[in-house]
Order: C-alpha cells, then structure tokens, then sequence
C-alpha cells in the first residue's frame, strides 16, 4: 500500500460553529447497582455520565480525552443509543434521537456509525471480510451491486480486494482496525464516533490510521467525534478538544488554545504527565502530579468532583459547590472551564501545592 | 562479586531465543542481543509487538517455559552466566538480586491470597524474616512505594486497589529483598498517563535511592526520554541501534528509529502537517538472514539491503545495524 | 508479549494463509493430537463393532454353543474357542459383547441428540429473550439440576415403563439443563461483545444478530458437551439396565444388564464382569478423549 505523498501546511477545511450536526444536552447516564435476596431493590447508581453538553459542528473534528472512568466511551455509546442515556437530550441533524422508537432509532443508525477501539473483538471471528462489509448494505436493505461496494470500500481504506474471502484473524491489527472503518462508511453515514480508535495499535501503526481517518473525512465530509485518552494524537486530529473526569466535562476548546493554555487544574495535570521524545525537554519540564486514585464514579466528591485530587484546591467553594462550565475574560469565549478559581490560577495568584510539583533533575 | 568496580553488572552477549514448534517452522524471536547495564543506570529497551523486547526479559530473568524454547548466549551477572546454572540457584537469585515488573498488574497477583501475604512472601523466601518482622517490613515497604494507610492495604485483595495502586504493589514486591537489578516490562502501558506519571516518578526515585540498574522495557518513546540512559531499540529480534539516550533522540541513524519518531505526534509541536507514518505493518519482515529485516518497509533501502543481513558497527558512542544510515547532521547537503 | 502470550506461543500453531476457518485450523490440530487419536481410535474401533455386528460375531447373541460345559459351580473363562469365555447360559461372551455395542452406540446417540435439542431450545430462548424468559427458563434449569441425575433417570424410565425407548428418553432428559445452561451462558457473554456491539450500532435487527452471529460464535463448547455426553449417555443406559431397567427381554444383550446378572458368579467367572465394564469404560473412553482435546483446540486462547 502506498502513502499519499506527505502535505506541507494546515488541511483546510471551512467548518461552521454555528452549524451544528450533533447537539447534546445535560446527558446522564446512570446505571443502577441493584442490592436484594428475593427482590433487587436499587440502592445506588453509578454515575458514568453525569451532565455533559456538547455541540459537534458539521464537518469538524470534536476530541474528547480522559482517563479510564471518566466515562468518556459511554459518552459515545450513549450519543449512538448503544446505551440509554437516563437523562438529557441528544439531537442529531434536528432531530430529538431520544424521542424515537426502536425500529426508527435503527434506521437512523445509518447517519451515525461508530468505530471500536479492538479491532479483533469488534469483528465476528466467523464473518468474511465480504459479510462484514455487505452485512449493513443488507440490514438496511440497500439496493445494487453489494460485493463491488465492498470493493470499493476496501479501497477507500488502502486494503486489496483479495481481502474479501479472508477472516478478521489473517490480519494485522492495523488492518482490522482498516476494515472496522471500512464497516463504519457503509453506509455513507455523517457522523462517526471513534472510541480509541488507535490505542490498540502499534506506535508506527498508529499514524497510518490516523492519516487514513483525516483523508477520509476531506474525502467523505464525515464529522468525527474521536474518544481517546492520548492527548497528542487528539491534538493533531481534533479542532475542538473537551476533557472529561468522573462523568462530566471539565474544560473545553478549541484543539490549539488547549494545547497552548490549558486552565483547568486536571487538564494541567494531564498535559504535564504526557511523556514527550525529547530528552531536553523531559529534562527540564515542570510535572504537576496528582495523589491518589480516581474516586468511584457511584459515589463523586460533593462540589467540584475534582477537588480530592486537586493541587490547587482551595479552602471555600471547591467542596461543596460544583462549577459550571464557562468562559473566562482572558481567553477566547469558545474556551470554557470548570473551575471557580480558573482566572486566579492562569494569573499566577494561585500556586499549587509543593507536594504535587516535580521539579526538573539538576543534572 | 563483581571482577572490576566499573564493569557492568549485567553483561548480556548473544542472547537467542528460538521457539520451536511442532510441524512448523522454528521462530527466532530474539537473535544475537547483546547489551550492558551498571548500577544505577537505566538501559532502555524500545520496540513494537514482535521485536522480541518482552522475550529478552523474560530469558534474561530465566521465566521462560523449557520445553520447546531453546536459550544460547550468555548472561553474565556477579561473574556467573545465569544461562547455565541451575534452577535452584537461579530461583535464589531472581526474586533476591534480580526482580521483575510486568505490564499487566492484575493478571501478576494472585487474585485470591491478599496483598500483604504476596509482599511478605517475598521477605520469608529470600530474607528468612517471618511473622511480625516480615509485616512490619512489607508495610514499611508498600508506604515506601506510595500506597496509604499501608497497614490496612496489608489485608486487601488485589482487585479492591486501583491499577496505580496495585502496580504499586507489586514494585513493592519487586524491591523487597532490594534487587540490584530491577527489570520492568511495559510497567506503565496498561495505565492511565497521570498515574504513569506517578509510577514513573516513583521508580526513577528508587532507583536513584538504591542503587539499582534498572532495564525499562517499552514501546513509548516518550518515557524512554524521560527516564533512560541508554537506549537499545530493537526490530524482529535484533537491535538495530542503541546509543545515549541525547544522542539517540538528536540524531537517530537507523530509518526504523526516524520513523518511529517522525510518526509519533507531540504534544509540544505545532500541528498540522500529517502524520508521517511507517509504512507496511511490523509483520512485513524479510528474515534477518536474508537481508535487513526492516527493508520492506524502509524508505532508505538500497540493494544491499535486501542481500545481506547488515552488521552491528560501532560507530561514536553509538552502535548501528544500516547499511544506509540516516545522515548526520554533518552530512546532509546543503 | 506478557509471560502467559510466551507460553502460548509456544504451543500454538501459526497463522495460515488463506481463507482458512476457524473449525478447520482446529481440525488440523486435533489430527496431530496423540491423545485425540486413540480417541478417535477407540470410537473408530466402537462404531465399527456395532455397526458390522453380524458379520464378526462368531455366533449368534442368543446362541447356546457352550451349554453343556455350564455347571453350577463352572463357568469356562476365556479359551481359544471362545475368546471371551461363555457366560453363565452357556452364550458366547465374545459375541454378546460384540452385539452388546449397538445397544449402546444406539441408546447413547439417541440419548445424547434428544437431550442436545431440548436443551439447546431452552438455551436459545434464555439467551436469545433474556430477562424474564431467562429467569424462568433457569428457575425450570436449576430445578432438573438440583434432582440428581441417575435418580431422576430411573423415576422417569421407570414411570415411563421398561424400555429401550424410556431409557433413551430418561437419559435425554437429565442432560437436558445441561445443554440448556451452557448454551445460554455462551449466548449471554457473547451478547456482551464488541461485534454484537457493533452489529447493533449498523443498525442489524436483533434476530439477524442472535442467529447469524451469537448463535454460531457459541456453538463450540456446545459440540465438546456432545462428545461428552455421548460418553456420560452410554455410562447412564449401562446403569440403568443394570438396575434392571430398558429392554424387557434378558436375552437381548446390554452390557450394563450383563454386568448385573453377574453378580452372583462375581468369585468364580470374574470374566463375566470384566468384558462388559471394560467395554463400558473404552466406549466412553474414547467419547471423552476426543472430547477434552476438542475443548481446547477450540479454545479461543489458544487462537490468535
């Protein structure tokens, strides 16, 4: 297979704010956890998603990034109705998804796909690459030339059409994760959630999956919302990043301004944790860490749930009054935080804690 | 005891490794590594899935299974070759001056014996401390590695800590008896980056306080950066470039190195361009005795590459395996 | 690759090129199995004896040829006339265990298939509904389960009436849950993957998912329990003619009936419990060798 030659500069692609594809409101999804002998009674719930807007623009790129609990997979489960939200609306293209029965929710899947992030379990180790490919064409009885669809599918991705006869195990894990797109544009779909799409691959495979998703997107005009939790292949891939923890949103903006000025204290954390291939740069970074672990999402902090881990946490309003997300004077309106005491600490007022800051070595 | 004061502790020459199988053809996962690691230095290991990163350590600590795995070379630690002795000995040594972290935490620790049995084990087999005194230790120890309120941790399960914490743990279990080596495998690939930032921080500490080399085994370049002194990276087997870890990431040699750092996006460069990737998969190799096996995918190849297996050389401080090396700095024209 | 990827590597096969299917790569390796060929072997070895009984058999199963040597205190063992001596009516001993096999491939076969049905109906419907269908479908499982086996066998075979046929049908009936509860675990966890994940979010409607992907993707464990059961079959109709239960007439020879009418010439012709247990346990011998290396070469483990 061979790469397209490598572009210099931005791709350009013109993408409306305003024009909105995906709009979710204060989505929650809530999973009881049930207790009883003779009748379950329920006690509790785990709050994987607890109130999250967001708006993905037509043709752009929205990344969300997290660590694991934060919910952010559900968050893309949700949006597709592979899970029930318990609370909020979703509204994909004006239409309320939530409002829907199962057989109209069904053939609305054909606007929305999603691809996983195991390549080997999201394919049935009995299908044919054939069968996988022409499996939605007939679910929705789409009419015409199945197999040459396939075709032509496998070519958009960069896979031979010797493909077709063979089982998702002759192939390597970049392959199948090829094949898993190819499945995900069927059906000309405008939206694609792509839960870690490259996490399962090898390092220098990563970046061919990547390339092919871009060219995709120019190609097909898809819309993208990429759940991942490494920050840099979001930041290369994504226009618009929003980072979750423990079920809801804690920062957002646009892919660069995050990347250049991040204001809440978790995304700090974060982006000082992400180890970069540059020995002076390792060298000479200042590391913010966190204590801790993640706490239970069936039992989040009261306030700001991020509080308990919080280097900057201060005496009043962090534990008992949970922020909103808003924008702040100093930074473009599209970057908004979770923080009561964001501005304090972009100005330098607010240091964080002693314990949680790793110096650089003097060597 | 070591035979000079500067020589390396760990001296691995020639390591093979060959699975055999039934009816099929013999598999070299690692062939002909040879690399050295002194006290208080960290060695890198750098790979992908198949270059045989993971079977090195595994030979080295001798973990792996003796039927139908055959080991040549030798391993040359406190002046014995650890290849030849016996098994007895070598379970004294492993454990006691050897330890090992592997990547996947829960599948490491035994689900139904609690962790401070686990840790404490550790003590009776190789200090012969028992009851009270080897408590008291494994509680020292796990406060040691960062994990509160340590005496009640003692009693818990593993699957009732967090992956942070029980990674932690078995740090723990690995330094016990204070190993002069400590070997860790992916220690960090199954977690999230925050808290391998921690167990970063936190093995870096160790061995600084110890005294101990450490090889860390991994396929992020990044941590290898922030951490290692040395950096060996290997493909289908072999090592095909190793140099200081400066050195390595100003100015890599090998092609398989440049890509793998060309491919890997940053967060601190500007963004925008595309990604350039390796091209093919890592299971597109030419066997190493016919040729180079990175040549099918290499951007630098030439004929001589797909003729003869390319030699390790010497060459400044570095070792390389290229005929057609990426240039230097010096070297590129004007 | 972790320790336990080393290992498995070493035993595993390599991948092959071509559209090969996941049964056949199985296949393949459970030819080269030693352990899975005797099985084979000895099923191979007890297909043909029932099937070609009439053409080995040097007598009849109801022939008399030794009457006159039968004496209340003699019962001649094994000689070169009669391999397997004579029993305690004077019948061949060869010949009767030889024709002893249909009796029991026939009962263990039939047995095994009418359990299997039952059992995977049940299983579809829990795994296929779910929630209260499965409920009340296990509730009905747990209850067959709870009874032991052999004694509700005997219940139902002896209510059923003295027959080959209740036999077959009490021995069906008890390996029913069995089938029912390992099918509709497969179903339930495979329902939780990724594929059936993603086959929903295609928009594949729910029947087109159970059949052509959870049903098929389960299938496995359910053909190890067969082998299996095909060997608990043949054990659980040896007893139950033991116990005097299946064919009414004597004459028709079954070896668990031939291992209860020697229970009075144990001391003196211990040939005539030898040949009919010993041909008990090879039956199934061979039935769960095949059966256990099956189970692991379809391990999905050991699949890359």
């Amino acid at each position: 297979m061979t790469e397209a030659p490598a572009e210099q500069g931005r791709r350009r692609r013109s993408i409306d704010p305003t024009d909105a594809l995906l709009t979710v409101d204060d989505l929650q999804v809530h999973f009881p956890i049930r207790r009883g002998i003779l009748v379950e009674r329920q006690v509790g719930a785990v709050k994987a998603v607890d109130g999250v807007d967001l708006t993905i623009p037509r043709g752009s790129t929205v990344g969300l990034v997290g660590e694991s609990g934060c919910g952010k997979s559900t968050f893309g489960r949700a949006l597709l109705r592979l899970v029930e939200p318990t609370g909020g609306s979703v509204h994909f293209d004006g239409t309320d998804l939530l409002a829907l029965d199962d057989e109209q929710m069904r053939r609305m899947r054909r606007q929305m796909q999603m691809v996983f992030q195991d390549p080997m379990a999201s394919l049935d180790p009995r299908q044919d690459v054939e069968s996988v490919l022409t499996e939605p064409l007939r679910a929705h009885r789409i009419e015409g030339d199945h197999r040459a669809r396939a075709r032509e599918l496998l070519d958009l991705v960069g896979l031979p059409a010797t493909a077709l006869s063979r089982y998702p195990h002759e192939f390597s894990g970049g392959q199948r994760q090829r094949i898993g797109i190819a499945r995900a544009i069927a059906l000309e779909p405008q939206l694609i959630v792509a839960d870690e799409p490259v996490s399962a691959l090898d390092v220098s495979i990563q970046a061919q999956v990547v390339n092919l998703l871009e060219e995709l997107q120019d190609r097909l005009g898809l819309t993208y919302l990429v759940i991942a939790h490494d920050l840099a292949v979001v930041r290369h891939i994504a226009d618009v990043v929003a980072v979750m923890y423990l079920g809801g949103l804690v920062e957002q903006a646009a892919s660069d301004e995050l990347y250049a000025a991040p204001l809440h204290p978790y995304t700090k954390a974060l982006m000082s944790a992400v180890p970069i291939p540059d020995p002076e740069v390792e060298d000479t970074r200042q590391r913010i860490l966190l204590a801790g672990d993640l706490p239970s999402p069936a039992a989040p902090p009261p306030g700001c749930r991020f509080h308990t881990r919080c280097p900057f946490r201060q005496e009043t309003r962090c534990d008992d009054e949970r922020p909103q997300l808003r924008s702040v004077a100093t930074r473009p309106p599209s970057h908004r935080v979770a923080c009561h005491w964001a501005e304090d600490i972009d100005a330098g007022r607010i240091q964080p804690r002693a314990s949680a800051v790793v110096e650089p070595d003097a060597s | 005891m070591t035979n000079s004061a500067t020589g390396p502790l760990l001296d691995v020459r020639d390591l093979t490794v060959t699975f055999t199988r039934r009816g099929g053809p013999d598999t070299r996962a690692v062939d002909g590594v040879s690399f050295q690691v002194s006290p208080g230095q960290t060695l890198g290991l750098v790979g992908e899935s198949g270059s045989g990163k993971s079977v090195t350590s595994l030979a080295v600590m001798g973990l792996l299974p003796r039927r139908s795995v055959s080991v040549e070379g030798h391993v040359y630690f406190d002046g014995d070759d650890l290849l030849t002795l016996p098994r007895d000995r070598m379970r004294d040594i492993r454990g006691r001056d050897m330890a090992m972290v592997f990547q996947d935490p829960m599948t490491s620790l035994n689900p139904v014996v609690p962790i401070g049995v686990q840790v404490t084990e550790v003590f009776e087999r190789h200090q012969d401390m028992t009851g009270e005194a080897a408590r008291k230790a494994a509680a020292e120890l796990l406060d040691r590695v960062g994990i509160p309120d340590p005496g009640r941790r003692l009693k818990e399960y593993p699957h009732q800590l967090s992956g942070g914490m029980r990674q932690r743990a078995l740090i723990a279990m690995a330094l016990a008896c204070r190993p002069r080596v400590l070997i860790a495998d992916e220690p960090t690939t199954a977690l999230d980056v925050t808290i391998q930032a921690q167990i970063l921080e936190l093995l870096k500490d160790l061995v600084q306080d110890t005294g101990a080399a450490l090889i860390m085994i991994t396929h992020d370049l990044g941590v290898v950066a922030g951490l290692c002194d040395t950096v060996h990276v290997m493909y289908a087997g072999r090592v095909v470039e190793s140099a200081g870890r400066r050195e390595l990431f100003a100015e890599p040699r090998h092609p398989y190195t440049g890509g793998l750092l060309a491919s890997v996006p940053r967060l601190d460069a500007p963004r925008g361009a595309p990604l350039q990737p390796i091209p093919g998969s890592p299971t597109d190799v030419l066997s190493w005795p016919d040729g180079c096996a990175f040549a099918p995918r290499c951007p630098n190849r030439i004929d001589a590459c797909t003729g003869a297996p390319p030699p390790l050389e010497a060459i400044g401080g570095r070792t390389l395996r290229c005929v057609n090396p990426l240039p230097t700095a010096e070297e590129v024209p004007a | 690759m972790s320790l336990s990827q080393v290992e498995a590597a070493t035993e595993s096969d390599q991948l092959e090129p071509g559209g090969a299917n996941l049964r056949r790569a199985a296949w393949r390796r459970l030819r080269r199995d030693p352990v899975a060929l005797v099985g084979f072997a000895l099923i191979a070895m007890f297909v043909l004896v029932a099937i070609l009984a009439p053409l080995i058999a040097p007598y009849g199963p109801r022939d008399q040829p030794g009457a006159g040597l039968i004496t209340p205190t003699t019962i001649p063992g094994p000689s070169a006339e009669h391999w397997f001596g004579l029993d305690e009516q004077g019948r061949d001993e060869l010949s009767r265990i030889i024709y002893g096999a249909r009796q029991s491939l026939l009962v263990g076969v039939v047995a095994m298939l009418l359990g299997m049905a039952g059992g995977l109906v049940l299983g579809m419907l829990a795994g296929a509904f779910g929630r209260w269908v499965d409920t009340v479908v296990m509730r009905i499982v747990d209850v067959m389960l709870s009874i032991p086996g052999l004694l509700m066998a005997i219940a139902i075979a002896a209510v059923l009436g003295q027959s080959l046929t209740s036999v077959m049908i009490a021995i069906a009936v008890i390996n029913v849950p069995i089938f029912a509860r390992l099918l509709r675990g497969q179903m339930l966890s495979q329902r939780e993957s990724d594929y059936v994940l993603a086959a929903r979010s295609l928009g594949v409607r729910h029947r087109s998912i159970v059949l052509s992907h959870v049903l098929p993707n389960s299938m496995s464990p359910v053909i190890v329990q067969a082998t299996l059961t095909l060997a608990t079959a043949i054990i659980e109709a040896a007893a139950l003619s033991f116990l005097g239960l299946g064919g009414a007439d004597p004459s028709v020879p079954e070896w668990g009936r031939m291992l209860a009418s020697t229970q009075l010439y144990l001391a003196s012709a211990p040939h005539l419990a030898l040949f009919p247990g010993l041909a008990i346990v090879i039956a199934a011998l061979g039935f769960t060798l095949v059966g256990e290396r099956l189970r692991e070469a379809l391990d999905p483990k050991y699949r890359r």
